[in-house]
């Protein structure tokens, strides 16, 4: 069973007289363990998609199944549960706490998750040492380097063990050398089994996931598998029909059944 | 999370809050201290006025009722319709201590304000009290020193006296009284003995500056017939009524008033002076308990204002907390403890700043700073913070995450 199933969700703003449809009808499967990209031009619903995703918001319409259990009824206090316990956030801004240092940010998940002091502390270490910032600890955020904040993050998202890491233009606010350091680190999870989902509309970021879901006005416009070799085919799976991946700049299409 | 846990790191995060903004928490924190010095203040002046006044009362005795020409509390007119009277007479008070079956002790008082002098010292004017040796019972009198003058000494009208305590430090520094001719006004008398301490009356006039003679040397000397007050003892509260009963029956004949007119003396009991003193008293600590909650008011006002510009300084924090797993709850307690942390460091100085101006006010007025008082400080500190950090903590664990987390 996948540990992601989306069927047909849709998202409606009301905007005062007008309604928005920010996802329309959107069905999507991911496994444990898949690295993914959602990508799309803004106003396609990719922001929409990553809340509902990681449980800050709602679907007004459809079915959301996380690992096994159905998110989409659930209340405030049974979400809060579940982006603590099942998902970890990576922002383009870092959203780190500035009153706090490395330490403390990375343990806050744990306060909430009602661990123990001295786990908590073992736990925020370990993890900050596995992102390279063992020297770090007790800096607070405006001590350390744009990278090195997006690494406590990561380290944060990670903490909980979470089944989902999801990252939102984890690179944006990084010059391109720290964010291809950010890149690698998440090739690294990626290769040590963590579920991880990018949202991005940087189409080299795009390109170092296995798969690329790209949004259009709300709906699913393409889902391709990436191959090691730089090709990419549509994922079998999937029911809408694919549009010409040639608007944007990665790499060609490649017709489906070509290997 | 435990709740034990939420209250704990709402407490480090609210401190850090507190102290990264210390001048904001300073000022806000001043109006809380004013309203819960203010607060604590009143409390301690109507606590004091109340303890005072039960000690009083307890001094004179409880279950005394005083025969007098006038009431204790009248009213202008009830003045204009009582002027007339006439004295209270010793025969009548003869009559009394014959008749009245249900008393213990009966005293009758004559006052009036004579100069002291002791050899070469000039003690001033102070109150002189004829009576008769029941003024023991009837004045729940104890002796310090010597004794009460006898029944036979009012009998034979000799010069001795009986003084106070402050009466007794003041003429004789140096000295036993007993035995000693104090001149009181144009006779001399000899101390027979001096009286325990028994303190001010509401912490104003002292029931010590006093001198005692037999009632009967009082009339030799100082007035030939004056108005006098019986002190009626009862012996037990439950007695006061029917004591009171028979005593206006008794008086009405001794003093001949005519069937169907109105008493024309009235019996004064402590139990009046009680109400009458708790209407005012009640009606005095209601007002200003009012005004000086008004102050506090103004306080929370200010905790609920800057709470709330603390809410919107950190909506971003507050998107990241939850998008991390913080419940609603957990919010709301957070902001909660922020409040109510302000408010109870607010009562906490106000106490501090309260304890010297007690003591200061003391000097003046009956005034103390109960432990009572000190745990009503600290719960209406943290009712005001409660009250006031509401609002704005309620609206910061509405938000919603994802609103929350694109503000920058």
């Amino acid at each position: 069973m996948s540990l992601i199933d989306i069927q047909r969700i849709s998202r409606l703003y009301q905007m005062g007289t007008e309604t928005i449809h920010a996802l329309r009808d959107v069905s999507l499967q991911i496994q444990r363990g898949e690295y993914l990209a959602i990508m799309g031009p803004s106003g396609s619903g990719k922001s929409t998609l990553m809340n509902i995703l990681g449980c800050l918001d709602t679907p007004s319409g459809g079915k959301f199944i996380l690992n096994k259990s159905d998110v989409s009824g659930m209340d405030d206090n049974a979400l809060s549960e579940i982006r603590n316990r099942e998902i970890g956030f990576v922002f383009q801004s870092f959203n780190l706490l500035s009153r706090s240092t490395a330490l403390q940010n990375v343990e806050l998940p744990m306060i909430y998750a009602g661990v123990s002091k001295g786990e908590r502390l073992e736990r925020a270490m370990n993890a900050l040492v596995a992102v390279g910032l063992g020297d770090r600890v007790h800096h607070r955020p405006n001590e350390l380097s744009g990278g090195q904040r997006q690494r406590v993050a990561v380290a944060r998202a990670l903490v909980n063990k979470p089944s989902i890491l999801l990252a939102d233009e984890p690179t944006g606010n990084l010059d391109s050398k720290t964010g291809v350091e950010i890149l690698a680190l998440f090739e690294e999870l990626a290769s040590k089994g963590n579920t991880i989902i990018v949202v991005t509309h940087e189409e080299e970021v795009a390109q170092h996931s296995r798969r690329i879901v790209r949004l259009r006005d709300g709906l699913v416009a393409a889902d391709e598998i990436l191959h090691k070799n730089g090709s990419a085919t549509t994922a079998a799976s999937h029911a809408v029909p694919p549009i010409p991946v040639a608007a944007h700049s990665g790499p060609p299409p490649v017709p489906p059944g070509a290997h | 999370m435990t709740f034990f846990a939420e209250i704990f790191e709402g407490l480090r995060i609210s401190w850090a809050a507190i102290r990264a903004n210390r001048m904001r928490s300073v000022l806000t924190t001043l109006g809380v201290i004013i309203g819960v010095l203010t607060v604590t203040m009143m409390a301690t002046a109507i606590n004091g006025l109340n303890s005072a006044f039960q000690t009083s009362i307890s001094i004179m005795g409880a279950d005394v009722v005083y025969v007098q020409r006038f009431g204790w509390f009248m009213d202008r007119n009830e003045w204009l319709r009582s002027r007339n009277r006439r004295e209270i007479t010793m025969e009548q008070v003869r009559g009394v201590e014959r008749q009245l079956t249900t008393a213990k002790a009966i005293s009758p008082v004559a006052m009036t304000r004579k100069d002291l002098v002791y050899q070469r010292r000039n003690g001033g004017a102070v109150q002189i009290i004829g009576t008769t040796e029941k003024q023991v019972e009837t004045g729940g009198l104890n002796m310090s020193q010597g004794r009460f003058f006898a029944a036979a000494e009012v009998e034979g009208a000799r010069p001795v006296c009986v003084i106070g305590d402050d009466v007794a430090t003041r003429m004789f520094p140096q000295e036993s009284p007993l035995g000693r001719r104090l001149q009181v006004g144009d006779r001399t008398l000899e101390v027979v003995g001096v009286v325990e301490k028994r303190g001010r009356f509401l912490g104003m006039f002292s029931l010590d500056e006093v001198v005692f003679v037999p009632v009967t040397f009082f009339f030799n000397a100082y007035e030939q017939r004056p108005d006098l007050r019986i002190d009626v003892k009862v012996g037990s509260l439950a007695g006061i009524e029917d004591t009171r009963e028979e005593l206006i029956g008794i008086m009405r004949k001794l003093r001949k008033t005519p069937p169907g007119a109105p008493d024309d003396f009235a019996i004064n009991q402590q139990e009046a002076f009680v109400q009458n003193f708790s209407k005012v008293g009640g009606t005095i600590a209601a007002l200003g308990l009012f005004v000086t909650g008004l102050s506090l008011f103004v306080g929370g006002i200010g905790i609920m204002n800057i709470m709330f510009v603390s809410v919107s300084e950190r909506t971003k924090e507050i998107g990241i907390r939850r998008a991390i797993g913080a419940k609603r709850r957990t919010i709301l307690l957070q902001f909660l403890i922020e409040s109510v942390l302000l408010c109870v460091m607010g009562g906490t100085i106000a106490l501090l700043l309260s304890a010297p101006i007690t003591l200061l006010v003391a000097l003046f007025l009956p005034a103390a700073l109960s432990p009572s008082i000190i745990l009503i400080a600290l719960a209406v500190s943290i009712t005001t913070g409660v009250i006031a950090g509401f609002v704005p903590a309620h609206r910061a664990s509405q938000m919603s995450p994802v609103d929350a987390l694109r503000t920058e």
